[in-house]
């Protein structure tokens, strides 16, 4: 029988579907009859959605432009 | 949520053109990835400051070493592994008083242990403006301890696999997947604070 501590140990490889068939099996059989693991599987699952879909922050335009200046002239150095 | 348009574009022909010398090849390559890399800069350092500097000294390597790139693994691995060497070095200069390590993580257990379960609301994308979101989910990385937080950025927001996340960090499979495991479920714990139903909401659906 799993209990909710072999549950948590298994999550990472659970959530992201590199579990053999038969763990799963097992696992999924946990969450049917354990709400909180359900709940911990469930917003987890969500934690790692909401950070997936952040798309990064504009680069500001003074940092770009340090950025393009300093390539242009490692560039430049390269070439000569 | 804002699928990237990068996704699956084959970038060989141009990692091969700016090795081949063409400046506006490699311009390009860090126009798709300096987000990215800016970002991660900024999760790893903490620090404004040091993010810019990293920033700059990775393309800058990735430009002088760009002969060393072998194409056997995806260009931005080896750029993100540059970056996250840069960084880790800030990382250590700055904080060598506070004798902070990367490696040493004292494994008490206490820290998978769930406190806080309920279940989430609408879409927090929906209840929080983007900037509320943003604020929120930034503070809450920056609560993790420096040895979580590189592992979950490097396989949760940059989407490095397992094999990727510990090469580049230099720990084991092992070693990647517990931590990764504690910081999902830190984050887990902290973002329930913001994002639980409550209480009069619930009734609200009943």
């Amino acid at each position: 029988m799993l209990t909710c501590k072999d549950f948590l140990n298994e999550l990472t490889d659970y959530l992201d579907e590199c579990i053999d068939p038969e763990t799963r099996v097992k696992l999924e059989r946990h969450i049917t009859e354990c709400p909180n693991c359900w709940v911990i599987a469930d917003t987890t699952k969500k934690t790692i959605q909401i950070y997936k879909g952040m798309d990064p922050y504009p680069i500001p335009p003074d940092v770009e432009t340090r950025l393009m200046k300093a390539l242009e002239k490692k560039m430049a150095e390269k070439r000569t | 949520m804002i699928v990237s348009s990068q996704a699956g574009i084959d970038e060989t022909p141009l990692v091969a053109r700016a090795r081949e010398g063409d400046a506006r090849a490699f311009g390009e390559l860090v126009q798709q990835y300096e987000g990215k890399i800016f970002r991660l800069a900024q999760h790893v350092t903490q620090n404004r400051e040091d993010a810019e500097d990293v920033l700059q000294e990775t393309f800058m390597k990735a430009y002088e070493h760009l002969d060393q790139f072998q194409g056997n693994s995806k260009f931005y691995t080896w750029i993100v592994r540059i970056a996250v060497n840069q960084a880790l070095m800030k990382l250590r200069r700055r904080k060598t008083d506070r004798s902070v390590s990367l490696d040493e993580t004292i494994d008490t257990g206490e820290d998978t242990v769930v406190r806080e379960i309920a279940a989430w609301g609408e879409d927090p994308e929906q209840r929080f403006s983007r900037e509320e979101l943003g604020g929120i989910l930034d503070s809450a990385i920056q609560s993790l301890e420096p040895s979580y937080r590189s592992v979950f950025v490097l396989r949760d927001i940059d989407e490095l696999s397992t094999e990727e996340t510990a090469d580049v960090l230099g720990l084991s499979v092992p070693a990647v997947k517990s931590r990764l495991l504690r910081a999902r479920l830190q984050l887990r714990e902290k973002l329930t604070r913001f994002f639980k139903r409550k209480g009069d909401d619930a009734f609200a659906y009943m």
